[in-house]
Formats: structure tokens, C-alpha cells, sequence
């Protein structure tokens, strides 16, 4: 339980004059449609349950009706759940009192509304501050406070403006600023870009995305944007109907989606977005060191069949590479491995996206070396990898292909690093 | 013969059972109201009487300024001094002290069984009849439960202009409050306000630019009284009006007409200035 900020755990609310009474009919699995036709009563949420991290952005998405919104705000009790339990930092906050339900929104969550829900009657200041001074918090305080936050959403100078001078896009900034102003572990996000136009919606999740790096608060997030959802989100839930159908990473999710309702909602997705460099590199069955030598080199090229290798140093940082006909020709000429190694290789980060990386792949003349984060060399891409990536029949195929090198494949690397 | 048979109902009768049980029964509260009623009037004429004329008028043309511009505050100015003219300066004070004090009255009641109204589904339902049956009424009905309660004189006037008056400041109190936006106040409630932080803080300064509408409306309605207030004592312009029926002289029932006129003229302006004042940051949605 310490682990998962966040635990639904059989979350339903039903709508209608007596939600109680119909509880008990999700539990003998009736539909959502039959408990409307025999009932009236509107299931809103049925029978969810997850588990969210500290610090990840959790994005909820599904078409419209399909209950985000109702279960969204059944996280800070705008909603109060029909049935089931919700535990934040296991505490079941369905069980709160008044005093303590304050207490939890004044401190722990705090939520971000699509059409932004700013008091026109503040200034942009008095806004971002509301959430303090109903703490009792000193003008003084809370000003500087303020402050900080519209200059960390970018609106450093509108301080004194209302919300109806500025354009959309920098209300629902201050709508984060205010948000953010309280310091809440949890954000609570309904469509909040959802109002906005195209170009400034993918600024906004930019900056939503850098204001997380920096504060790594733990983000719930609506869409019924599949690329949105896909783009922010470390995992994704998939709601229909009420029910969740589907959690997962983005990349689970595209590769293995549950069923046709999900694979009808991502059949329209930018792959190239969400696919890293990770997800369609290859592991190098061999790897050359600079003290191995021209002759090594050629041999491990003749043994795998292949016409060029990477040249790394001991800590498997990348070199360069060397092909077969350099390294026979260095040969002959009684060059050393440090001579006829080609630095000109292109690296790539594992996190690139291959949308980054089609250009590239482009370009040059070797595969593309992928690195990590401390610049050790984790594997290469051809043009075919790329291509793969971008379609979706093909995954398949290319995991037996990942699979076949892998293999082969770690047991040279380590080999190496010895 | 379509005569209607002869069966009584003695309707009337019960009411003024009813109207002579609340005179007895609650002589102490009729005692207040006429003790708040007076003291307000009295504590607003002593100030405009204490006021030179010549200050008076440069506080109306700086109002009008204020609210509205140069232009209609020196008209503002020339109505206050062409009413000072005609010889009913006292009278324009007096009027004004038993509007104003009505109108602060009606603001005291109002705002707050408005507000209630919007909170409460059971307590609104009741409250509807009872405000359209005041709206209805003619007026002059409670001239006489006025009179009955408080004798001759200005306090019946305010209180005959506050049955007539009140309606709408609480109609609009309560639809203001119940039209602020489902977002705005579950993005207050969401920061864990009180409720009483949610009344003061959001509800209604949310709701005042419909609030101050019904002040205006209140207002007017107010003067619309004055004429009839004075049937049960009340001084002023009204009486004025009365009195010049009564002689059929045709010169003071056109100069106090045309005073009320101004008069409501200047308070239909300047608090319509004010509403836009508190507008001035919300475009309609
Ligand atoms: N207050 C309410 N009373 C009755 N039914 C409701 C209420 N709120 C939501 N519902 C119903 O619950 C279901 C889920 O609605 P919800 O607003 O959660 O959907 P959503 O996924 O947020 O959709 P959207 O993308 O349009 O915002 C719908 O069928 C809706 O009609
Ligand atoms: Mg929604």
C-alpha cells in the first residue's frame, strides 16, 4: 500500500434518487445498460479500480460519457463514490468528515478544470493566492507565494489583470498556478488542455511535462485525446462505459491493446510519437574493444555475418565504428584499431522518440548508436527498426526479431565489460 | 337570474382577525421596525440637511462623474438645482431620506432570505407566492395594516414601500446566487472552503453584478411609492403630489412631478453605473 500513491479499489457511483439500492446489481454483474432500463439509475463509474504512483502522470482517457469525468472527481470527493474504497497514502478518504475532507483539499490534492473555473472577480493574483488565504495564511505569505507560481507558469507581469483579459491559454495557466500555488501532492487534471487550440494545447503539455520534472508531483489527467494521453502519460487507463479496460503504459498498450474498443481508439495514433528509441533498437551481438584489435574485429564480424561493428572503450562507451574492408585494409597496412576506426557514427538517446530519429536514420551511413543516459552504448537502429516501429502489424515479427538477438546477444556484452 | 347565490366567505374578515392578533401578539417587533425605521430616516434627513445645498449639488455632479461622465453629472447638478427652484429643496431631502432608508432596508432583508432562498429548495417554495402576492397586491391594501401598525407617518410609508419593494432584490439575489458557474464553485470547494468562505469569497461577490440589477429595480420601485406613501404621512415630494390633487393646482403637481422624475432619473443612472462598475470584468459567458 506505501508504495501506490493513489489505490481505487472497486470504485462505483451510480446516479439517480437511490444510488445506494443499486450497488448491490454491479456486484451481480449486471450491465450498465440493464440497471438503466430496469432502473433508471445512471451508472457513472463501474467497479474501477487502480493504483497510481508517486510521481507519475496517470492519464485516464475514453470517449465521451465514458465516465472520466465522474471518476476523476470522485478522487477528491466532489463526487463521493456509491461504493468502494479510495485510498491516498492508505488512508480511505471516502470515510472522511467534513474537517478532515478540508483538511485533505486544502493540503494534499488540488484539481485543474477544463473550462479553468477562475474567479472573474479576482485579479490574477487573487486567484493564485484563493487556495492559501482559506488557509488562514498571511497576506504576505501567500503573496510571495503566489508570486512564485504565476512566475513558474510564465504570466509574470499579469499579476493585476482579471482572467476575462487573457486568452485562454494563459487562464488555464492560471488555473495550474493556483493549483500549484497550494502545494498539493496530487493534481488533479480534467481535460484541462481540452479548450485550447492546437498549438497552444502542445505547448501546455510541454510545459505541464518540464513543471513535472521539476516538481514531480503526482498527476491525474484526463483526455479523450488518444496522442495527448500517449504523450504525457507514464501509464494510461482506458475507460468505457464506466469501467476501466485496459492500464497500461503507452507502449503496452499499442502493442498488446486488450480489445477492439481500445486497438478502434489508437488506430489513429502517431507512433512515431510514442515508440522510443528503446522500444525498436537492437542489442549488439558484437561489440569490439579498442584493445581488442584489428583482428578480433574482423573476426567477430565474419563470425555474425555482418560488415561493420561498434568500437567501444571499457566502460562501453561508444568509440566509433570500423568496417570489414577498413579493418582488412588497416590490416594490411599494419594500422592499429585506433586508426581506422570511423568516428562519424550518429548517436541517439534511448528516449528519443523515432519521430526524432526518421531523419537521422536518414542520413547516415552506419546504424544509428543508441546511448543512455551516462553515454554507454545499449544498442543500434537500422532503417528497417524504424520502420517497424511505425506499424503496427509488424510488432509481431519485429519482437520475435528483438527476441532472436537478444539472445545471442547479452552474453557478448558482457563479455566485454569484463 | 345569473346572480351569484348568497354564500359569504368573510375572507376579509379573518385577515383583519389576523392583522389585529399580530398587533397585539407582537407589539415588541412592530416596536423595533418602527424604532430602525425612524431612526434611519431621521439619522439620513439630519446628515442631508446638515449638507449646504451648493455641497450637495457638487457631491451629485461628482457621482454622476464617477459613474457615469462630466456630461450627465453637471445634468445631474442642473435637475438638483431646478428642483431647489421650484421651492422643494426640504421635500427632495425628505424623499430621498425615505427612499434611501427603504432601499438599505430592503438590502438587510433581501440579500439574505435571497441567499437563503438559493440554498434552500423548501424555503423558495414557500417564498414564491408570498413575493408575486406582494408584487400583485395594489399597493394601497397595506396602506392599511401600515397604518394599523404604526400610525401616520413616515415609518408606515417605509413600510408600505418595503412590501412593494423587497420582491425584487430577493428574486434576483437568489437567481444571481444560483446562476454562478457549477465550475467556479466546485474549483472553490476543490481548495477546501468553507461554506461560509464559499458565500463570502465566491458566491456572492460572483453574484453581485445580478444583485446590483436588483438593487436598481428595488430602487425605482421605491420611488414609484413615494406618491402613494404619502396617502399614509409620508412628507416629502409625495405629499407635495397629494396636496396639489387635492387643490387641483396644476403648478406644484407639475413642479414635484417633474422633482420625481429627476430624482429617479439621477438614482436609475447612477446605480445602473455602479452595476456596470462591478461588470466591468465579466463578459457574458
Ligand atoms: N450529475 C450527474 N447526474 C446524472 N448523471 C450523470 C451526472 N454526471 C455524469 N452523469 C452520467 O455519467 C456518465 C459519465 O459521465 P462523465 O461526465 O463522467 O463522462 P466523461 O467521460 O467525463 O465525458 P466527457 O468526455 O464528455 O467529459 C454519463 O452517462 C453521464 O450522463
Ligand atoms: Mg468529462
Amino acid at each position: 500500500m506505501a508504495e501506490n500513491k493513489i489505490k481505487i479499489d472497486h470504485v462505483s457511483k451510480i446516479f439517480g434518487p437511490k444510488p445506494k439500492t443499486i450497488a448491490p446489481m454491479i456486484k451481480e454483474g449486471k450491465s450498465k445498460d440493464e440497471i438503466l432500463a430496469e432502473t433508471g439509475h445512471t451508472v457513472g463509474v463501474y467497479d474501477a479500480s487502480m493504483e497510481i504512483n508517486e510521481g507519475e502522470v496517470f492519464v485516464i482517457m475514453g470517449l465521451s460519457g465514458s465516465g472520466k469525468s465522474t471518476l476523476i472527481r470522485c478522487f477528491n470527493l466532489l463526487n463521493k463514490p456509491t461504493d468502494g474504497a479510495i485510498y491516498v497514502d492508505g488512508e480511505n478518504i471516502v470515510e472522511y468528515k467534513t474537517p478532515q475532507l478540508k483538511k485533505f483539499r486544502q493540503d494534499k490534492i488540488a484539481m485543474v478544470f477544463q473550462h479553468f473555473g477562475l474567479f472573474n472577480h479576482r485579479t490574477i493574483l487573487g486567484n493564485v493566492e484563493y487556495g492559501l488565504e482559506i488557509k488562514n495564511m498571511s497576506k504576505e505569505e501567500r503573496q510571495k507565494i503566489a508570486q512564485e507560481n504565476i512566475e513558474l507558469v510564465g504570466l509574470k507581469g499579469y499579476e493585476d489583470k482579471y482572467p476575462d483579459e487573457l486568452s485562454g491559454g494563459m487562464q488555464q495557466r492560471v488555473g495550474l498556478a493556483r493549483a500549484l500555488a497550494n502545494d498539493p501532492d496530487i493534481l488533479l487534471m480534467d481535460e484541462p488542455f481540452s479548450a485550447l487550440d492546437p498549438l497552444i494545447r502542445r505547448d501546455m503539455q510541454l510545459e505541464l511535462l518540464d513543471i513535472q520534472e521539476r516538481l514531480k508531483k503526482t498527476i491525474v489527467f484526463i483526455t479523450h485525446d488518444v496522442n495527448e494521453a500517449f504523450k504525457i502519460g507514464d501509464r494510461v487507463a482506458v475507460m468505457k462505459d464506466g469501467k476501466v479496460v485496459q492500464v497500461g503504459t503507452p507502449e503496452s498498450i499499442l502493442e498488446a491493446p486488450a480489445n477492439d474498443y481500445i486497438s478502434d481508439f489508437i488506430k489513429d495514433i502517431d507512433r512515431s510519437k510514442v515508440f522510443q528509441a528503446e522500444h525498436v533498437m537492437i542489442k549488439p551481438n558484437a561489440l569490439v574493444s579498442l584493445k581488442d584489435g584489428l583482428n578480433v574485429a574482423v573476426k567477430e564480424m565474419q563470425q555474425n555475418g555482418i560488415s561493420s561493428v561498434f568500437v567501444v572503450d571499457r566502460g562501453r562507451h561508444l568509440k566509433g565504428i570500423v568496417t570489414i574492408d577498413a579493418a582488412i585494409e588497416g590490416i594490411k597496412q599494419k594500422k592499429s584499431l585506433e586508426d581506422v576506426v570511423d568516428t562519424d557514427v550518429t548517436t541517439v538517446a534511448k528516449e528519443d522518440y523515432i519521430n526524432d530519429i526518421i531523419p537521422k536514420a536518414l542520413e547516415s551511413k552506419f546504424p544509428l548508436a543508441v546511448t543512455n543516459k551516462e553515454d554507454k552504448l545499449e544498442g543500434f537502429i537500422l532503417r528497417v527498426h524504424v520502420l517497424s516501429g511505425l506499424v503496427a502489424d509488424d510488432i509481431e515479427e519485429s519482437k520475435e526479431y528483438h527476441g532472436y538477438y537478444q539472445a545471442t546477444n547479452n552474453q557478448t556484452i558482457e563479455d566485454i565489460e569484463k | 337570474m345569473g346572480s351569484f347565490p348568497n354564500i359569504q366567505s368573510n375572507l376579509g374578515d379573518y385577515v383583519e382577525m389576523f392583522v389585529d392578533f399580530l398587533d397585539e401578539g407582537l407589539e415588541g417587533l412592530f416596536d423595533l421596525i418602527f424604532f430602525i425605521s425612524s431612526r434611519t430616516i431621521n439619522g439620513i434627513e439630519a446628515f442631508l440637511n446638515f449638507l449646504p445645498w451648493w455641497l450637495f449639488i457638487i457631491l451629485i455632479i461628482l457621482v454622476g462623474w464617477y459613474f457615469k461622465s462630466i456630461g450627465s453629472g453637471l445634468l445631474y447638478g442642473l435637475f438638483m438645482f431646478l428642483v431647489g427652484t421650484f421651492g422643494l429643496w426640504d421635500e427632495m431631502m425628505m424623499t430621498i431620506s425615505i427612499v434611501v432608508s427603504a432601499v438599505l432596508i430592503c438590502l438587510v432583508l433581501g440579500i439574505p432570505l435571497g441567499v437563503y432562498m438559493a440554498f434552500s429548495k423548501g424555503f423558495s417554495t414557500v417564498m414564491r407566492p408570498i413575493l408575486d402576492a406582494m408584487q400583485t397586491m395594489p399597493s394601497f391594501v397595506y396602506l392599511i395594516p401600515a397604518i394599523f401598525f404604526f400610525g401616520l407617518g413616515n415609518v408606515s410609508a417605509i413600510f408600505a414601500t418595503l412590501i412593494y419593494a423587497l420582491p425584487p432584490v430577493i428574486r434576483l439575489t437568489e437567481l444571481a446566487i444560483r446562476g454562478v458557474d457549477e465550475e467556479v464553485i466546485e474549483s472553490a470547494q476543490s481548495f477546501g472552503s468553507s461554506r461560509w468562505q464559499m458565500l463570502m469569497k465566491v458566491q456572492l461577490p460572483q453574484a453581485l453584478p445580478t444583485i446590483m440589477a436588483g438593487v436598481n429595480q428595488t430602487t425605482m420601485m421605491a420611488l414609484a411609492m413615494v406618491v402613494i406613501a404619502s396617502m399614509v404621512g409620508a412628507q416629502g415630494l409625495g405629499e407635495q403630489v397629494l396636496i396639489s390633487i387635492n387643490r387641483i393646482d396644476i403648478a406644484l403637481g407639475f413642479e414635484a412631478g417633474i422633482s420625481i422624475v429627476f430624482l429617479a432619473i439621477i438614482i436609475d443612472r447612477v446605480t445602473n453605473g455602479v452595476a456596470d462598475r462591478f461588470q466591468k470584468h465579466r463578459r457574458a459567458k
